[in-house]
């Protein structure tokens, strides 16, 4: 997928978030030095290319009150997880949901699911209605809660 | 405290804000509120860090740039000597600490593939342990649905 210096500086342009300005395509506009129908433009070729997921807000679950944010790992029939981790993924308290590598011996685990909860005991219960879903098609799965936050950016890329 | 046209606001951002002249505006009638209310809500929601971000969420492989996921086994005496070399690598977007043997999770993201295997090769050969490289395989579709 190629991003011509355009889309890039727009991207650059945005990294930090759209601005807060009555017409924030206006402000990216003048900061990139195009037309602003031309921001709008690419930003809804970006959009349709899949190179901007979508424009909008990202909560910080913790703050609103999800103290319990466990990442659920489980090994599962490598035949049935495509099928499996679709129906994951559409759970109302799953927030991300992918299929990653094993490393066999220390880590059997092939399925990933960012489960959000209050406490842990609510993120516990959350897990086992993903480990019924499963049902014998799964073989293990851990619960790993994060204990620390040792660094947090953004994404970021050079101008 | 949050309202409940904070909470309307949240609901409504996380999906998808138009692209027009005065989106704002748009959005602020939407929600039965000023174009001047919604940009102070957003702004105070984003200080007070109920929001992570507002704006463009970008999709890192399709900007032709390497993502991945790794992992690491540290002994617990040795911990905050591999944080700091992994915490002030540029590459390194997210880092935690978390309850398992494998202890310590960070999130890559480079310009490049080929930055993402210099940067695994340096962190292994800096800090001296294996680096558990856990890229996405594929990812299932997750709908927008935190409601508060």
């Amino acid at each position: 997928m190629s991003m011509d210096a355009i889309d890039r500086a727009i991207i650059f342009a945005t990294q930090e978030g759209l601005p807060l300005v009555p017409q924030p395509y206006h402000a990216v506009a003048e900061q990139v030095g195009i037309k602003p129908d031309e921001v709008m433009a690419r930003f809804r070729n970006m959009l349709e290319r899949g190179v901007i997921r979508r424009i909008g807000a990202v909560p910080n679950h913790y703050a609103l009150g999800y103290k319990a944010n466990g990442m659920t790992v489980w090994d599962v029939a490598d035949e049935r997880i495509d099928e499996l981790g679709e129906r994951i993924g559409q759970l109302d308290f799953v927030s991300h949901c992918y299929q990653r590598p094993r490393h066999l011996p220390d880590w059997p685990y092939n399925l990933f699911a960012m489960v959000h909860g209050h406490d842990r005991a609510e993120t516990e219960q959350k897990a086992q209605q993903i480990a019924e879903l499963l049902g014998k098609d799964c073989r293990a799965h851990e619960i790993l809660y994060s204990t620390r936050i040792l660094k947090k950016t953004g994404l970021r890329i050079t101008g | 405290m949050m309202d409940s046209l904070d909470r309307g606001i949240i609901n409504h951002l996380q999906g998808g804000f138009p692209i027009c002249a005065n989106p704002y505006a748009k959005v602020a009638k939407q929600l039965g509120t000023s174009e001047g209310e919604l940009l102070a809500r957003i702004r105070k929601l984003l200080d007070d860090k109920v929001l992570t971000r507002f704006g463009p969420l970008y999709h890192a492989e399709r900007l032709g740039g390497g993502l991945s996921l790794a992992a690491m086994k540290i002994p617990p005496n040795d911990f905050d000597r591999v944080a700091e070399i992994i915490n002030r690598m540029p590459e390194v977007a997210h880092n935690y600490a978390r309850d398992h043997a494998l202890n310590m999770w960070f999130v890559l993201a480079t310009e490049t593939p080929q930055g993402l295997q210099n940067a695994l090769g340096a962190i292994e050969h800096e800090t001296g342990y294996p680096v558990f490289n856990m890229p996405k395989v594929k990812e299932y579709f997750v709908e927008l649905k935190l409601q508060v």
